[in-house]
């Protein structure tokens, strides 16, 4: 370990290694992406049991803010005419119950299970009106042509959510969020209800075929594997950037102090 | 260099080139050329490197690519855009990444070779400035260097807007923008390039031409006359032992530079294609095909427009209209003036520098940044400038990933752009007044030893040390300031005539301010309290202290913490 010791005290080790912990930092960080993908089955059959069920849950777990009567109050608007796609989309991705109001209500871990969110979204949906819950089949990416969701969702979606789906930032705090965790019915669920900063694309402007095919763009893209290597975040050239500036003027800068080191004289006492 | 003989193969080469072209007596002055040695002397050859890259691999990409904006429909192996009408420029770019054995590579290493090409030009640049070997005789050198800076950054816009991808689209939008927001002639700019309407079918085709013909030909003939330049006037060196105007101390160009460089060359290949095979850049099918009504989230140019971006970015929304024509303030300002002040004012630096402190002496020494505050300070200033304007180029991105809302990043670096740089100029200049009077110190006082010795008298002291040889050399290399010629008053007060009017008044303050933070180097002053020095090592008798303290030399100065 001679060489080790000897070679710890060069005046340039200390940046060496400082520069090295960056770069394998930052290949970490970029390397790591998140996939996993979440099935859920929808049940459509509403009975006046699961009505009452979700009355009760409401009462618990949303009426401090939406009012007693799902009227809406300052600190939330009413949920009259929303629609259970809407209590779906909210609950499942657990925004609904929000902790604190912000900016954005942000996904979380969900509070209440599939069964409690039916009967929840059986209450909202008896209260009057609004889209119901999509059938499995209308959000299935195998039926759908990722080919035109490509088209649809570089038109309409992209914008905000990036071209990968990877999200981006909004006005005001707001943000659209990664679509990484999104499953095809909550994709559904927010393009016909609109949540938070995002427009409703209702059937007239994406009739549910392309709503389709831009649910298989979507789940498509995120389980593609990047054919390049890691796909840096997939949020385009200032990741590229930095991992060029980093990793690669970082390595070569490497290369050339270790060129023009010159070797560790055997006595120190000059 | 050693007088043995070389190994035979070399030998009979040298022979063999020498019995034809009577090569040897040209080679033998060349190769025991001498290159100074250090890390930083490095960077510029990254670029060389890369370009020699750049153009390998875009020759690969030139065999397949079609610069066409003819339409057609996308049959290819990447199902997802299957049946997806796109142009054929696209089309092909597609072809190279999914169906050319080795395509995807190629294309990866010649981005990443684009990104390591104008990344290694700008720390190249830096060291250039702050070490001051911009200065005389090297000005040509360091002008021929920032064509090439521009040219780079033309050509990288170009490249990334060839293969019609959405973020193409995107730059070559803004690009038209630019173009349109000149006043008086932009709309005739922008029709001329484009050939038409946005974005038209003649654009892509001429920009092909120039990315790969005109562009890299203009390069590479900079890069010719760059090396040789830099070959006939020698490299800078930093100061020491043995170094001086008239001395270069480093290595023969042959065998050990020769060697050196060949294996840097190496070492930028190797990272160049690591980056490729691991790191995915430019995925044009992510992006997918360019329409005007398409647009991401997280648009942004590659990292060298990056201030540009920045810059469009923060700009308030102003216009102005005259006689119904409209100046677009919002866009005009963002593109022309950053980059004119960087670009211009690097240009004009050394002469400025020339001019201001009537110093046209031949530096072949490089400067210590800090024996040159102002200049260290101003180039400090300039990249924190460019670093905001940078950093609000991907104000989106950090708006997203930092959790802080879009519209402060805004306000932030509309603050910051402006103050920023005042703030990097001062915080410079202290440090680099601290570290001269650091140095004065060293020189003056010694080294702080580490080991406390105590005196007769029971006071503690620190042992100094003499600073050594080399490092003595370094610490008095500072420059003395190169006096104005004429500028000043005469015995009765009197100014003389060339210091006299606004052009004079300014030389004097650019003379003053290049050359008022200087610190004495070693001027034997000592230790400047008056008190008589103790000389005696090691006074309480301690072996160990004594061995330490006699080692280097054979008197220690002892001082007054």
């Amino acid at each position: 370990m001679k060489w080790f010791t000897a070679w710890r005290r060069r005046p340039w080790a200390g940046y060496a290694v400082v520069l090295a912990a960056l770069a394998i930092i930052g290949v970490v960080y970029a390397g790591a992406s998140p996939g996993a993908d979440r099935a859920q089955a929808s049940d459509t059959k509403v009975s006046a049991q699961d009505v009452a069920k979700g009355k009760a849950l409401f009462d618990q777990t949303c009426s401090s803010c939406h009012g007693a009567n799902a009227q809406g109050t300052r600190t939330a608007p009413s949920l009259i005419g929303v629609g259970a796609a809407s209590v779906d989309f909210q609950v499942s991705t657990g925004r609904m119950p929000a902790m604190n109001p912000g900016a954005q209500i942000p996904r979380k871990k969900r509070i209440l299970n599939d069964e409690q969110t039916r009967q929840l979204a059986a209450y909202i949906a008896s209260l009057g009106g609004g889209p119901p819950v999509p059938a499995a089949d209308q959000v299935d990416p195998a039926h759908g042509d990722s080919a035109l969701g490509g088209k649809l969702f570089r038109a309409n979606c992209a914008q905000c959510h990036n071209f990968a789906g990877s999200g981006g930032a909004l006005t005001g705090g707001k943000y659209a969020p990664p679509l990484d965790k999104a499953t095809p019915t909550q994709i559904y669920e927010a393009m016909i209800t609109g949540p938070q900063a995002m427009p409703v694309f209702n059937d007239t402007t994406v009739t549910p075929e392309q709503k389709r095919a831009i649910i298989a763009y979507v789940t498509q893209t995120r389980s593609e594997v990047n054919p390049g290597g890691s796909g840096l975040g997939r949020i385009g050239p200032v990741a590229e950037g930095l991992a060029g500036w980093l990793v690669g003027i970082g390595l070569m800068v490497i290369a050339a102090m270790w060129l023009t080191a010159r070797k560790p004289k055997k006595k120190h006492n000059d | 260099m050693s007088t043995t003989t070389p190994p035979k193969p070399i030998d009979d080469a040298v022979g063999y080139a020498d019995d034809r072209f009577a090569t040897a007596g040209f080679l033998r002055g060349k190769m025991k050329k001498v290159f100074p040695d250090h890390w930083s002397f490095m960077l510029g050859e990254i670029a060389l490197y890369s370009f020699v890259i750049l153009l390998l691999s875009g020759t690969f990409l030139s065999l397949w690519f079609k610069p066409s904006m003819s339409e057609v429909i996308y049959h290819g192996s990447y199902t997802k855009l299957n049946g997806v009408s796109v142009s054929e420029a696209y089309d092909s770019t597609l072809r190279i990444s999914f169906d050319i054995r080795g395509g995807l590579l190629m294309r990866q290493i010649h981005h990443w070779a684009a990104v390591l090409f104008l990344a290694s030009i700008m720390v190249h640049m830096l060291r250039i400035f702050f070490t001051g070997a911009y200065r005389k005789p090297r000005e040509i050198n360091w002008l021929i260097g920032i064509t090439m800076f521009t040219l780079a950054i033309l050509e990288g816009l170009f490249g990334y807007s060839l293969p019609d991808d959405l973020l193409s689209g995107t730059g070559l939008r803004i690009t038209q923008g630019v173009l349109q927001s000149i006043p008086i002639v932009g709309t005739y700019l922008f029709y001329f390039a484009f050939g038409g309407a946005f974005p038209g079918h003649d654009f892509i085709p001429r920009l092909y031409t120039v990315h790969v013909l005109l562009v890299p030909g203009l390069l590479l003939a900079l890069v010719a006359a760059h090396l040789m330049i830099m070959w006939f006037q020698g490299h800078t060196q930093f100061p020491g032992k043995g170094k001086s105007n008239n001395t270069v101390t480093g290595k023969a160009f042959y065998p050990v530079f020769l060697i050196k460089t060949n294996a840097f060359f190496l070492f930028t290949f190797a990272v160049i294609a690591g980056l490729a095979t691991f790191a995915q850049i430019n995925p044009i099918w992510l992006f997918g095909p360019y329409t005007p009504d398409s647009i991401t989230a997280g648009s942004q140019p590659d990292f060298y427009m990056g201030f540009l971006e920045g810059a469009l970015r923060i700009m308030p929304n102003w216009e102005t209209n005259l006689w119904g024509h409209t100046i677009g303030w919002n866009v005009l300002i963002p593109a022309l003036v950053p980059l004119g002040l960087i670009m211009t004012g690097a240009a004009l630096w050394p002469f400025i520098e020339q001019w201001a402190t009537g110093d046209r002496r031949i530096h072949h020494l490089a400067d210590r940044p800090r024996n040159a505050p102002f200049r260290t300070s101003v180039g400090m200033a300039t990249v924190t400038f460019y670093g905001l304007l940078w950093l609000a180029g991907g104000n989106d991105v950090l708006a997203d990933k930092f959790h802080v809302q879009l519209f402060w990043t805004t306000w932030i670096f509309r603050v910051t752009v402006i103050v920023g740089p005042f703030i990097a100029y001062f915080i410079t200049k202290r440090i680099c007044i601290g570290l001269q009077r650091s140095d004065a110190a060293e020189l003056d006082h010694g080294v702080e030893s580490g080991i406390i010795t105590m005196m007769p008298s029971g006071e503690f002291v620190e042992v100094h040390e003499p600073v050594k040889e080399n490092a003595e050399a370094v610490l008095r290399s500072k420059p003395v300031p190169a006096a104005l010629p004429d500028a000043g008053e005469d015995e009765n007060g009197i100014p003389s005539p060339a210091s006299r009017g606004p052009l004079a008044r300014a030389r004097k303050a650019l003379n003053n301010a290049f050359t008022a933070d200087d610190i004495p180097m070693g001027n034997g002053h000592a230790d400047g309290h008056g008190e008589p020095q103790v000389t005696a090592p090691g006074a309480n008798g301690d072996d160990s202290t004594q061995d330490a303290a006699v080692e280097g030399g054979d008197h220690k100065e002892l001082s007054r913490g």
